[in-house]
């Protein structure tokens, strides 16, 4: 009689439901998981050791590298923990175009997550719908920063530029005459608000069309539920944060209970699931686009009513106008000063986390009173639950391996920085 | 009810048909697909493409050499020297952009106290041979002189913002 051991498979780093670069060394016996050992570093480019050798600001760039899926979360969290060590505020309109991006973000990255998820398993369609909505998203990123995804928008003490007056449009082609032309620009012919706003009244619809096709179907339920179940104990011993949390009914999230910028005066609520399995983060994470999209909403509502600043006023941190800085000598001195130097942070340490679309991520800074920061420390949300990947999927079946890790949200990026 | 309710469902693939009835009506649904070459999605003045230098309308160059941008470029792409020129000015003899290594970050363009270093709208160029992604001072200049009248239009729009 043979020897019966173990067979050992090397899911990824090039398989298409690893998302990104995982290695996975599964154990299994027949199909059934016995270990599975994620072997995380292929994406490493050393983002915490980079932002050691240049001042402050310069490593905002580097911060939506991360989790390249929400990119202004991670600068949101990183600008804070700057700003916590600077003791600044910023302005209330900055706050609140902070807010409403967030909440862009969050849409964008359960987007991506929804299309990619049931993508892996097995529904095409979803993905392309999904990746419509994600388009015109990225049109307010490109029309507020200039950059469809790497932002580089959030500075300490706010943001770098006030919200565009008008929104690009399309023009005529000999596929797209006049007349259909203008049908494309209908919602183009406003303001980056007014853009946002046709956004946020058409997406809950969007959302239901999702929802139609995935809630109640069988395959999808027979992929999810029940697949990959984490009890609350377990889930807050893990250090699960975000969505992976809420799903196992731990209503936990920052923007409620320590509440950053101006969560505290905005209507919302936090959906939380009840088994904490794959079938309950997918209706958690469906759910909490809705509240985004309830966020968006009174953040545009209040945007278009008080104009102000978006940037502080303390030409310490914060660049001159550039009218100024044309013909003011002493601007001038400050935009030479803070574009070579940056500025110098006091002495100390401080952690400034954001509720990001897949969980807590937080920065940990340390300074020596340099323009630079001695220390940079990320916690990046996906970590802990990868590290849970084995306890999830230890007993299931290798095609659930597939459900858990997509329903983890995971993005290399962050988790491997 | 409630049984024969579930058991209806079951039988009779409701939730599916459903979900056909929503993919249904997007496949008879008026494309959004947009016809790339001839058709191109809309780019705000603020995109972050291509470098360019620019010049004064009366053909000098803007660059002073004040390597600001130099010192801000966080991925250090920017390769700066200069020296006075004959008529003692201070222009940059080697003026170089590392594309490979750059962000488009837009720190330069934001750093620039002359408007002379400016991230445009193009976005659709490559390269064929090595070391064809550093752009010198000359081929800067070209794209900055090629592209003048929609670069300064750009600016211009954005500039109540900054």
């Amino acid at each position: 009689m043979t020897e019966i051991r173990n067979y050992t498979l090397n899911f990824g780093p090039q398989h298409p439901a690893a998302h990104g670069v995982l290695r996975l060394v599964l154990e299994l016996d027949g199909e059934v998981i016995q270990r599975a050992d994620p072997h995380v570093g292929l994406l490493h480019r050393a983002t915490e050791k980079l932002a050691e050798s240049k001042p402050f600001n310069q490593s905002i760039g580097y911060m939506d590298r991360l989790d390249y899926v929400s990119m202004m979360c991670n600068e949101h969290a990183y600008v804070m923990a700057i700003e916590k060590m600077l003791g600044i505020t910023p302005p209330i309109r900055a706050q609140y175009i902070r807010v409403m991006f967030d909440e862009i973000t969050r849409i964008l990255n359960h987007l991506l997550w929804l299309g990619a998820t049931s993508l892996d398993l097995g529904a095409m369609s979803m993905f392309l719908y999904a990746f419509k909505e994600r388009e015109d998203l990225m049109d307010c990123y490109e029309a507020v920063s200039g950059a469809r995804m790497h932002a580089t928008y959030y500075r300490p003490g706010g943001v770098y530029r006030d919200l565009p007056d008008q929104m690009p449009k399309y023009e005529p082609s000999i596929f797209c005459n006049e007349k259909e032309t203008a049908k494309r620009n209908a919602n183009r012919e406003g303001s980056l608000l007014d853009f946002i706003t046709n956004f946020t009244d058409r997406f809950p619809g969007c959302v239901d069309e999702y929802e139609t096709l995935l809630t109640d179907n069988r395959i999808w339920k027979q992929r999810t539920v029940d697949i990959g179940v984490v009890s609350p104990e377990r889930a807050l011993a893990l250090g699960f944060t975000g969505p992976m949390l809420r799903a196992s009914g731990v209503a936990w999230d920052l923007r409620k209970k320590q509440p950053y910028e101006v969560y505290d005066q905005l209507d919302f609520d936090i959906p939380i699931g009840s088994n904490g399995d794959c079938y309950d983060r997918y209706l958690v994470r469906v759910q909490e686009m809705r509240e985004s999209n309830k966020i968006i909403q009174q953040c545009v509502k209040w945007l278009k009513a008080n104009p102000g600043p978006v940037i502080i006023d303390d030409r310490k941190v914060a660049p001159p106008k550039r009218a100024n800085m044309k013909t003011n000598m002493e601007a001038m001195i400050h935009h030479f000063k803070l574009f070579s130097e940056g500025y110098c942070v006091p002495e100390g340490e401080a952690y400034a986390a954001v509720e990001h679309p897949k969980g807590e991520f937080g920065i940990y800074l340390i300074s020596d009173g340099a323009n630079k920061p001695y220390r940079l420390k990320i916690r990046a949300a996906g970590f802990p639950h990868l590290a849970a990947l084995e306890e999830m999927t230890k007993g299931h079946m290798l095609a659930d391996v597939v459900s858990v890790l997509s329903s983890q949200d995971i993005v290399f990026g962050e988790i491997d920085r | 009810m409630k049984f024969i309710k579930k058991l209806f469902n079951i039988f009779f693939l409701t939730e599916l048909l459903k979900g056909l009835k929503v993919t249904g009506k997007k496949f008879f649904a008026p494309k959004f697909t947009v016809q790339f070459p001839e058709e191109k999605t809309p780019t705000s003045s603020r995109f972050r493409g291509l470098h360019a230098l620019r010049r004064y309308p009366n053909g000098e160059e803007r660059c002073i050499a004040c390597k600001l941008c130099e010192a801000v470029c966080p991925a250090l792409a920017i390769t700066i020297e200069a020296e006075p020129r004959e008529d003692g000015s201070r222009r940059t003899t080697k003026y170089e952009i590392d594309l490979f290594k750059c962000i488009y970050c837009g720190f330069c363009e934001e750093a620039c106290p002359v408007d002379a270093i400016v991230e445009t709208r193009i976005m659709h160029y490559h390269f064929e041979h090595r070391s064809e992604q550093i752009m010198t001072k000359d081929k800067l200049l070209a794209i900055g002189d090629k592209y003048e009248p929609m670069i300064a239009k750009d600016k211009a729009a954005d500039s109540i913002y900054r």
